[in-house]
């Protein structure tokens, strides 16, 4: 039956982001022009957002096999096999544009959306992260958007219940118009009792249960796969409203239901709301559904179709259930006050068919709308090479103690306590390491296994060479898991990039995504989820690239794991990947360049896949044969910062001989890659075990009783005084 | 009686999110587990103790604890707390508490406005007789987690002088290792728990369930808890 009423034309379509072959193809495919809401359906799963057009091409080529993988990329989120029949089910995904507009809601229905993702699979949540990217620290609108997005991330986590374990954030004048917010959550299942989406059995009742629809996110998908311009403003009302106590509800109530025997497949409302919840259903089965709009629970009267189905309403969830499993659904749904409706079923048309006010409002097929979903090479190119930094152009004589208080006084290195006492960290009691370590630890409830969680990416040596900095984001994660004693298992991934319709991004985009590729591949960590979030740029102004790594980790006995502050006055300090004779250490895209240097974009520190696994492998065995007791990456600020982190930590000083050199800035502030800052009691047994392994290892002080930190002779700075610049820069930032 | 056989009634509501963190941290003390009890439920079964836990009943729309005061199950804490029957509410569970005006006092929101979860020292103060406090030494500082967005303790300064002259602040904000200010959200005189004229019913912002083993970077949780339940067991 055809849809009556409003012939959409090809300049709808260009209001919707569809381009001329795009709508060219929907005619074709229909064998006739759409309607409002079929032009609507159309746009919204072949926006960048859903249908990944532009990136397909290039997400094809990172790998998702191994023997831990449950669940690869397609679902709500991916799975790994964590042992005793348990998954770790995870993901990532952007909020980005929706944040910036309007940053508390944006940011909380990130969150929102992230948990749902994890809990339509069968697992109960049990840790958040997020990755976090702002413009220049010093400036009005930059304090707003922090305080918004801060306490919209804590507003939705801590309400609902579910910790918020780590995360990380840097300040560029990049993202000065156009910030990334990204959230990851991590949820626990039993292995054989994981959910998925797929629609089945023609005839069985599709169920919408969660909240009303109303008329807040329409069209958002959309909106999040276009840039930014002066009219962002206007935009605000394709911002959704989070309500994390409906989101505790829909939680307890989805938890409790898959408990049972009822439910076949189950999608969340995301991105295109009801749109491509119905459509992924019944496009993975192979089937069709038929929905009657004037069923779905509205919020407010005289909703279109249109509106209902690209409603991106918050708190929503699609179900299909056995045909005599509905009365049981129905009671979990009503005791949790939620709304439960049966509004369609599956068919074996494999059509999408909506029916309005007795009409048929929409009737397309579904396999165009998901198999013709366009795919792009688009054009790119190479990065340019960069110029190699001398140290020797750039390195002075102060002291290595009056350039450390400098550095820790940096907004990306400073304390992020501000931030992270915002949100709840410890709810679920099974925190055992929280922010500000390398990785967290989330204990896996009633029992010694935990999980190590890290989100991490370094921007500028992204921009400065994608693919290094694509390989150094997994990298520096798997040392982050590995600092803690943990074994890496999986990552998901958050590409953040400008418009890849501009060949230079989508060259950052290309080798981004092959350099990521290249290290998950050889360090067994594959991608089993992730989002693509591009067209981040305002008024044609691209952002620094933000290929941020998510990555889950499991270690058997939390009670062996170690964290990154000194444990006793009379330990030595080691390094482990460095030799004696480092001296210039690598300052090309430093935070040392950043801070001292000039604006010229230098190549970043390479990377050695081989020397990360090696050295890796190394500390985690040391940790859990108790022969490390704390460890620490280094990484942004080099030698000199991790040092003085592990000493902030513990309140315990350090004793550092320094190399016979009169220029050490290289040593102290290098970031020279697949290195670690290491405490032992047992120094001589750790540097024989390192020789025989063939790794390099230094031992360069003693952990000190006096609370303060020297290097060499005379260079002696408080712990107090390092903590004062550290832990007051961004308060004060924040205080304007 | 034994701990094992101390009952302990732990009250959910729609929104609690540290009610099986209580239970866990009871069940660790007692190895009897505590009965988590429905706010629809009209009524209650004997219990030694009715602990109202943290997390953000009804959403915290309104007022913290303000719709939760009012659920069905209420009114039986209320004739339980009636009957001498102790009461411990944890954080959301301390809003609730002064919502049912069951402990004197309100719960505003933090001076600085923003959620806080951090460690915060506590000192153990000299009250009138309560299980909450008795075997607790008086004046041992504790260390304990806070996470609150409303947890600034509030009443006139001549109420305030009453709580101080009858003995019953039960503990108060102190100096400690942990980093930040000693008062983490502006409460009146540093209160941070309450305990009622006959000392059986307790409202405290800290989390004790959530300091209950090295693991958890601290144990005096369980000190607090311990003591409490041998108090009632005694």
């Amino acid at each position: 039956m055809t849809p009556t009423s409003d012939k959409m034309t090809f300049k709808n379509a260009t209001a919707m982001g569809l381009s001329r072959d795009e709508w060219n193809l929907i005619t074709q495919r229909l064998g006739r022009v759409p309607n409002l809401c079929e032009l609507g359906i159309f746009s919204a799963m072949w926006s960048e957002h859903c249908s990944y057009k532009s990136s397909k091409k290039w997400l094809k080529t990172l790998p998702i096999d191994g023997p831990q993988v449950i669940e690869g990329p397609g679902e709500n989120a991916g799975a790994v096999d964590i042992g005793d029949g348990l998954a770790a089910i995870f993901k990532i995904e952007s909020h980005n544009h929706p944040s910036f507009i309007e940053p508390y809601q944006g940011a909380a229905t990130g969150v929102g959306g992230i948990l749902r993702d994890v809990f339509t699979m069968g697992a109960r949540p049990v840790a958040l992260l997020n990755a976090l990217r702002f413009g220049e620290a010093n400036n009005d609108r930059t304090r707003h958007l922090v305080g918004g997005v801060v306490s919209g991330i804590g507003g939705y986590g801590n309400c609902i219940g579910i910790p918020t374990v780590g995360g990380e954030v840097n300040f560029d004048k990049s993202y000065n118009g156009n910030i990334l917010v990204n959230a990851m959550a991590v949820g626990i299942a039993n292995s054989d009792r994981i959910f998925r989406s797929a629609a089945t059995g023609p005839g069985n009742p599709v169920i919408y249960v969660g909240a009303k629809t109303g008329r807040d996110g329409i069209h958002g998908a959309t909106m999040a796969s276009a840039e930014f311009s002066d009219e962002t403003e206007s935009k605000r009302p394709t911002v959704q409203v989070g309500d994390p106590f409906t989101g505790k509800l829909l939680m307890e109530a989805c938890l409790e239901l898959m408990a049972s025997d009822s439910v076949l497949s189950i999608q969340d409302m995301g991105a295109a709301g009801l749109t491509s919840s119905s459509v992924e259903m019944a496009s993975k089965g192979g089937l069709g559904m038929e929905i009657d709009l004037d069923l779905v629970p509205a919020r407010e009267g005289n909703m279109s179709a249109y509106e209902l189905m690209l409603s991106e309403s918050q708190e929503r969830m699609l179900m299909v259930l056995k045909p005599d499993a509905t009365e049981t659904a129905r009671a979990v749904f009503n005791k949790w006050d939620l709304d439960f409706m049966p509004i369609g079923q599956v068919t074996e048309t494999g059509r999408l068919v909506l029916l309005k006010d007795g009409e048929t409002a929409c009737d397309i097929p579904i396999g165009p709308l998901v198999d013709d979903a366009p795919e792009y090479d688009r054009p790119h190119d190479e990065t340019p090479p960069r110029p190699q930094l001398a140290s020797a152009n750039i390195v002075t004589d102060s002291p290595i103690s009056l350039v450390l208080k400098s550095m820790l006084s940096h907004v990306d290195l400073a304390s992020r306590r501000w931030i992270y006492e915002q949100y709840d960290s410890q709810v679920m009691a099974d925190t055992m390491a929280g922010p500000g370590g390398d990785a967290a630890l989330v204990r896996v409830h009633g029992s010694n296994r935990g999980l190590a969680i890290s989100t991490d990416c370094t921007p500028r040596y992204v921009e400065a060479d994608p693919k290094t900095g694509g390989a150094q984001a997994v990298a520096e994660a798997y040392r982050n898991l590995s600092a803690i004693g943990a074994t890496p298992l999986a990552i998901t991934n958050n590409l953040n990039f400008g418009n890849p319709e501009k060949p230079e991004i989508m060259t950052q985009l290309v080798e981004a995504v092959t350099g990521m590729g290249d290290a998950a591949r050889f360090l067994d960590t594959p991608v089993v989820s992730g989002n693509v979030s591009l067209y981040n740029e305002t008024d044609s102004n691209a952002i620094q690239p933000c290929p941020v790594i998510g990555m889950v980790g499991v270690i058997e006995n939390v009670e062996t794991a170690v964290g990154n502050g000194f444990i006793a006055a009379g330990n030595h300090i080691l390094v482990i990947g460095q030799g004696n004779d480092t001296i210039d250490g690598w300052l090309g895209a430093s935070i040392y360049q950043q801070h001292f240097g000039d604006n010229i974009i230098y190549k970043p520190p390479p990377i050695n896949l081989a020397a990360e696994r090696t050295h890796s492998s190394f500390v985690r065995q040391q940790i859990l044969a108790g022969k490390i007791n704390a460890a620490h990456d280094i990484s942004d600020g080099g030698l000199a910062v991790a040092i003085a982190e592990m000493a902030m930590k513990s309140g315990l000083g350090a004793s550092i001989e320094t190399p016979d050199s009169s220029l050490l800035h290289g040593w102290a502030f290098g970031e020279d890659q697949a290195r670690f800052v290491v405490s032992t009691a047992y120094d001589a047994a750790l540097i024989a075990a390192a020789k025989d392994a063939g790794i390099e290892i230094t031992k360069i002080g003693m952990v000190i009783e006096d609370s303060e930190l020297k290097f060499g002779d005379g260079d002696t700075i408080s712990i107090e005084e390092i903590i004062g610049v550290f832990e007051s820069c961004i308060p004060s930032l924040m205080a304007g | 009686m034994t701990l094992s056989a101390l009952r302990v009634a732990i009250i959910v509501f729609p929104g609690s999110n540290c009610d099986r963190d209580m239970m866990v941290a009871i069940e660790q003390l007692t190895s009897r587990r505590p009965a988590l009890v429905w706010h629809k439920e009209a009524s209650l079964d004997a219990a030694d103790l009715v602990i109202i836990p943290g997390g953000f009943s009804f959403g915290d729309y309104l007022r913290c604890g303000a719709l939760a005061g009012r659920s069905p199950i209420m009114n039986a804490v209320l004739d339980h707390a009636a009957r001498g029957g102790a009461v411990m509410g944890i954080c959301n569970g301390f809003q609730v508490l002064t919502e049912t005006g069951m402990v004197p006092g309100v719960l505003i929101r933090n001076a600085e406005l923003k959620f806080a979860c951090r460690n915060v020292g506590l000192q153990v103060c000299e009250t009138l007789a309560s299980p909450f406090t008795s075997e607790l030494a008086t004046n041992k500082n504790l260390i304990l987690p806070i996470a609150h967005n409303e947890g600034n303790y509030f009443a006139e300064p001549d109420e305030l002088d009453q709580l101080e002259g009858e003995g019953q602040v039960a503990f108060r904000y102190t100096d400690s290792s942990a980093i930040g200010p000693p008062n983490p959200n502006g409460a009146a005189r540093d209160i941070a728990g309450v305990i009622s004229s006959n000392g059986r019913v307790i409202g405290m912002m800290p989390h004790p369930e959530r300091a209950m083993s090295d693991l958890h970077g601290g144990n005096d949780g369980a000190y607090f808890l311990l003591k409490s339940l041998e108090a009632l067991v005694s």
